[in-house]
Formats: structure tokens, C-alpha cells, sequence
């Protein structure tokens, strides 16, 4: 199993008092609630707690980013990732990830990569995203095109990866008339990129398509289950069978030395009142164009106030039961672990494990609780079930690098 | 009198466009709104009293097939200087509403002796000296289209107090194509305020006198730039003044178009 540490960097500085008073805690609510000398403190703070991440046993550190709210202080996930390439030595830095239809230049985004793969000494994981649907009205990119400019920038970024320069790129959202960098990656044939997502078919199709493994955030058990059917089909679509390396599975988990610390502490998961990306309007969320249009007429009721979101908004408690919450001390918690373990099967594990105004302290206590009690308890189980990651098996970095096609196929 | 309307699609430029045309006298084309159009409103109708009037919907909007290919409002200008070839007629005055005021615009500097006159309305296109147009991407449906009227009760008499869910998704189809060609700069064109001096048709200028959506700053820009143009504002009246004050806009319509 690949067992991954994560925190959304969370802006905890900021008053929760005046986002509800606002009504919105996300791309319109004022960056004047954003403190930078709390900021200063808080990025190093989160710099402090990867270290140790790395140090007490985990395998590799997500990073993701966002912009225009306070639940994520990441608004460039390359930063951490060249920070980290410099000042770890063993994790895996894992990107969920860069937002290619944001970028106006896919090729720097292949530059930076690859310089972050040649720092860390081939640790990049490079994941991509769509951006949810406010990011790209902060970022003032288009959202109706958004998919073909995901599909269109992945092309360029791998043929920039993995073919020599120089070359032209025509496309329908990129035209680069001289693509030569000099600076590719030192992983070969390329970086392994990772998927993630929550909902959306047409990412899941596309991601097993290409065979890159798809991570589930924080998505119900039921829900999970449901993705790696789609997964499975579009795999077998493809000619391969797809097994635990193509599953990565993202879920909130905080350990404490004592039961009712974890629960307090686990609270502040909910801390963006219970959105994960804070309170939106839905057109913000979804702009026209951004969502697959088999889903115009959900959308549109549910953006008016005449449906419930589809993602539903349960409490915590609920949420704790429902395991999408995972909280206690390790004792505890192991047995709910194994159990998503036994149902979702992934060979990518991310714990969530520190949101909110969870302190420093308490942090690194979990930090330390997690990598010393719970991940060797996962590993066994990971093992006895046949668990493995991506690494584990050697798996092919990509569809076009899989030797074993025409033999799945048959099968 | 009853207008007989009729509909048909028509090719342009490898898609199909839907055309509602009914009336009699000087052609009159009618180049709707951001939000899509009904398909009969009585402004339409007071004006096939005196016109040969065709409201065409836009491509990708209402019931038009979506140019995939299509990027720019001007792209828009080009097809409906098609659509008036394929049909014909030499010489149609244009009612721009909104956002079809840009597109009627865009279409008068394009060939600037050919056209009758030329109506814009609240018109998008041009960058407000003072204000900016309404991003509609940070609004719901309802509240956006609701911002085109003066009062809700001009907004109820059109669409109802509560617009079904059909509506909405007719919405979300038009905002998702008023995105895939006027993204950025949203809604207006960088080069279209210099080219509108050499337009010839006589233009009149129509504002409301609360327009929400496009300030009137944008229409003292049109007043302007384009030769011998004057501008009336509509009292009591939002964005839509097609909609809001049907019977005074058709009014300066049919007494300005008739001059001809």
C-alpha cells in the first residue's frame, strides 16, 4: 500500500463569524479576512508537520490547491511540492493536483514538473485536476471548455515529457510554435499521474482509459464501490484488469491519545460548515458548461433551491457513522480502517488527517499516532488483502507503456 | 389581427438555425437576448403589424444547433449576414436586444451600406466608460434574468413568478454558449467601438432607465461613436425593455424603422 499524509492547509486565522455573515465563505467572501501574519505562521507550520510526516513513517504527502477561500492555503500546489522536493528525502510528493485547464501555458507547467521530479530525485507523483468550478471563475478561465482543455494540455504536457524537442503544438486551446524545454523529468517514461475526483463519470471513464489511477475524495463507501464499477468497465474497455494500483482512496482521519480529544478535535472537519470547500452558491461551484450536460436538468433545480445537493449535507454524527469521519485513538480507529479497507480495496491511501483550527501540537501528536500505530496496522491488512500500490507492483505509468493489453483482453 | 408566425430551421454555415418569421412589410430582423427568447412575445407580435419580422435563435441558444466551433459574438454576425443571403433579402433593418444589440452591431460595421436602420437596444459589445456588465456567472438563472426588469412584476409577467425548470434549463443552455463565445472580455468587444464610425444606417439608441445589466454609460459610448445616433431612455424600465415596456419600444421602433 502507498500511504499518504494530507491537510487542505486550512486558512484557520480567518472569522467564522463574518463568513456566515457574509453568507459565503468562498470566491466572493473578502480576502481582507485573510491574515498573512497568521498565513506566515500557519505555511510553516504546515511545512513543519510534512517533515515530519516524512520522519515518522508515511510514505508520500498529497498536495492540492485552491483559490479564493479559506479552507485551502494553497493557491499553487508547485510551491510545496519544490519546497518539499528540497527539503525531504524519502516521501513521495504527490500532486491532486495541478488544475491543467487553469493553465495558460501547459509547457511550464511540464518545465516545473519536471524540475520538481529532477530536485526530489524522481519522488513527483504528478496528479491533475479539472479545478472545481470556482477556481475557474478566480482564475477567469473559461469553464465551458474546461474538459477539452484538461484533455488538450495532458497531450502536450506528456508528448512534452516524453518526446524530444523541438516540436509544434496546433491545437484547438494551445498553439506553441516552438515546444523544446530544456528540462524533463528524471522518472522515465514519465511521472505516474494520479486522478483524483468526486463525482463526475466522465473523469473516471477517462482516467481508467488512460490507465492512471483514480482517487476517490472522501467519497461515501457506497459511492466508492460505484466508481470502481465504472472504473472496471472502462479498464476492461481498454484491454486490462484493472486491481488495487489503479485505486486511491481519500479519507478524513484524526487520532488523538484519548477518544474525546479525537472527536473535538475531528469536529473541525466540519469546519467550513460542513462544505468542503466552503459555503458557495452552486453556479459558482458548477458554471454552465463546466458539468457534463446529462446532468443539466439535477443541476439546474438543485442550483435553485428545488432539489438538495446530490452530495447531500449530513451532520457529523452521522458522518462518523457513516466512516466518512474517522475519529478516536489508533485502537479505535483500526478497525474502521480495515473495514474501508476490506470494502474499497485501494492500493492508495490518503488520511486527511488535521483540518480547521486543530493546533499545531495536536498536529504533530497525530501526525505521530497515525505513522507509529495506524499505518503499520494498514499495512498488514494491505498486505493479507493484496493491496498493492501502483509502486508495489510495478505497474505501467500509462495505458501507452502496458505490455499486458492483448493478454487482459483475453482473459 | 392575429400574427400567423412561422418556423423553420435553416442551414448556416454547416448547423442548423431556427427561425420564427411572421408578418408583412419592410424586413425587420430581431437579434434577442443573452437569456434566450420566448417564442412569442407581443412585442413580436406588434411588430409583425408593420414588418416582415424575423427572430432568428441565436446558434446554440433556444432551439439552434451549437457551431461547436464557434468562438466570437462576430463569428454570430457573419452567420445571420448568411442567414439574410440565404433568404434573400437585401435589405433588413436589425432590433438588437442586449446581447443581440452586440451582435447587430458587429453586423452594421461589417458591410455599413446595406443595412436599413438599426435599433440597439440596452446593447452589450462596448466596455462601460462607468460600471461594468453584469457577470451572470455569480448569479442563479433567476436572479440574473430577474436583473433585466425594473420590477419583479414585470419579470412575473413574462416568466412567471416561479419559471419552470424547463425554463431554467433553457438558462443554463444559453449562459453555457454565451460563455463559449464571449468568455473574455466578457460580453463586449475591444475593436467594435473603433469600427462603429463607419457604420451608414441611421441608428437609434434605446436604454432603460434602470438597466441593471448594462449601464447606460455603454449606451452614451454608442450614441456617440455611431454617425447621427441619438439615444432615448425608457422611464420605469429594466434591461429588457422588449419585455418590460413592449408597447413604448415598439413605439420608437415602428415610428424610427418606418422613416426609412
Amino acid at each position: 500500500m502507498h500511504l499518504m499524509y494530507f491537510t487542505e492547509q486550512p486558512m484557520s486565522a480567518y472569522s467564522s463569524a463574518e463568513g456566515l455573515k457574509f453568507g459565503a465563505t468562498a470566491l466572493v467572501f473578502s480576502n481582507k479576512h485573510f491574515d498573512p501574519v497568521a498565513g506566515s505562521r500557519l505555511y510553516n507550520e504546515y511545512l513543519e508537520q510534512y517533515i515530519h510526516a516524512e520522519d515518522t513513517g508515511f510514505d508520500g504527502i498529497m498536495l492540492n490547491e485552491h483559490h479564493n477561500a479559506p479552507f485551502c492555503m494553497q493557491a499553487k500546489a508547485n510551491i510545496f511540492a519544490s519546497v518539499l522536493a528540497g527539503v525531504t528525502k524519502r516521501v513521495k510528493l504527490v500532486m491532486l493536483g495541478n488544475p491543467l485547464p487553469l493553465a495558460e501555458n501547459p509547457v511550464r507547467l511540464a518545465e516545473e514538473l519536471a524540475m520538481i521530479d529532477m530536485i526530489s530525485k524522481g519522488r513527483l507523483v504528478s496528479g491533475f485536476v479539472r479545478g472545481g468550478g470556482q477556481e475557474q471563475l478566480a482564475t477567469g478561465v473559461n469553464p465551458a471548455y474546461n474538459r477539452e482543455r484538461f484533455e488538450e494540455a495532458h497531450e502536450l504536457i506528456v508528448k512534452a515529457w516524453t518526446q524530444p524537442g523541438p516540436f509544434r503544438w496546433e491545437g484547438t486551446h494551445y498553439q506553441h510554435r516552438v515546444v523544446n524545454p530544456w528540462a524533463v523529468p528524471l522518472q522515465k517514461p514519465y511521472p505516474r499521474v494520479w486522478v483524483p475526483g468526486v463525482v463526475s463519470r466522465e473523469t473516471i471513464v477517462w482516467a481508467a482509459k488512460q490507465r492512471y489511477p483514480y482517487i476517490a475524495l472522501n467519497t461515501s463507501i457506497e459511492a466508492t464501490k460505484k466508481i470502481w464499477e465504472t472504473y472496471d468497465q472502462a479498464a476492461a474497455e481498454a484491454g486490462y484488469t484493472a486491481g488495487p494500483e489503479n485505486r486511491g482512496y481519500l479519507q478524513r482521519v484524526h487520532v488523538a491519545e484519548t477518544e474525546e480529544k479525537a472527536i473535538e478535535n475531528a469536529r473541525q472537519f466540519m469546519w467550513m460548515q460542513g462544505e468542503f470547500t466552503g459555503l458557495a452558491h452552486p453556479v459558482w461551484s458548477s458554471p454552465s458548461g463546466y458539468f457534463s450536460p446529462s446532468q443539466r436538468r439535477a443541476f439546474v433545480e438543485f442550483a435553485s433551491g428545488r432539489a438538495t445537493s446530490p452530495r447531500g449535507r449530513p451532520d457529523f454524527e452521522q458522518q462518523m457513522k457513516d466512516l466518512q469521519i474517522i475519529a478516536g485513538t489508533p485502537k479505535t480507529v483500526i478497525p474502521k480502517l480495515r473495514r474501508i479497507l476490506e470494502e474499497t480495496r485501494p492500493g492508495i491511501m490518503a488520511l486527511w488527517a488535521n483540518d480547521g483550527a486543530v493546533s499545531h501540537q495536536d498536529s504533530m501528536t497525530c501526525i505521530r499516532l497515525l505513522a507509529q500505530e495506524v499505518l503499520p496496522a494498514l499495512r498488514e491488512t494491505g498486505q493479507k488483502l493484496g493491496l498493492n500500490s501502483p509502486f508495489d507492483c510495478d505497474a505501467p505509468v500509462s495505458i501507452a507503456y502496458s505490455k499486458d493489453l492483448r493478454q487482459a483482453a483475453a482473459e | 389581427m392575429a400574427v400567423a408566425w412561422s418556423d423553420k430551421q435553416l442551414d448556416v454555415a454547416g448547423g442548423k438555425l431556427h427561425l420564427s418569421r411572421g408578418g408583412s412589410g419592410k424586413p425587420l430582423m430581431v437579434l434577442h437576448h443573452d437569456i434566450g427568447t420566448l417564442d412569442r412575445l407581443p412585442f413580436y407580435d406588434v411588430l409583425a403589424q408593420r414588418f416582415d419580422v424575423l427572430v432568428p435563435h441565436h446558434p446554440g441558444y433556444g432551439r439552434s444547433e451549437r457551431p461547436q466551433w464557434l468562438r466570437s459574438v462576430r463569428d454570430v454576425a457573419v452567420m445571420y449576414r448568411a442567414l439574410l443571403a440565404e433568404l434573400g433579402i437585401a435589405q433588413a433593418s436589425l432590433l438588437g436586444l442586449g446581447f443581440g444589440g452586440w451582435i447587430a452591431a458587429e453586423m452594421a460595421t461589417m458591410a455599413p451600406r446595406d443595412l436599413g436602420r438599426l435599433v440597439l437596444v440596452g446593447a452589450m459589445g462596448v466596455k462601460p466608460p462607468e460600471g461594468d456588465i453584469l457577470d451572470q456567472a455569480l448569479l442563479s438563472y433567476i436572479d440574473y434574468a430577474k436583473s433585466g426588469f425594473h420590477s419583479a412584476e414585470g419579470f412575473a409577467a413574462v416568466y412567471g413568478a416561479e419559471p419552470s425548470t424547463d425554463q431554467l434549463e433553457q438558462w443554463d443552455i444559453c449562459r453555457e454558449m454565451s460563455f463559449r463565445i464571449a468568455w473574455k472580455p466578457y460580453m463586449y468587444s475591444q475593436t467594435l467601438p473603433h469600427l462603429l464610425g463607419g457604420v451608414r444606417a441611421p441608428t437609434l439608441v434605446v436604454w432603460g432607465d434602470d438597466d441593471k445589466v448594462v449601464p447606460l454609460s455603454a449606451g452614451r459610448v454608442y450614441a456617440a461613436a455611431l454617425p447621427g445616433a441619438h439615444l432615448e431612455i425608457v422611464k420605469a424600465c429594466g434591461h429588457c425593455v422588449d419585455m418590460e415596456q413592449p408597447e413604448a419600444l415598439a413605439k420608437l421602433v415602428t415610428s424610427f424603422v418606418d422613416a426609412a
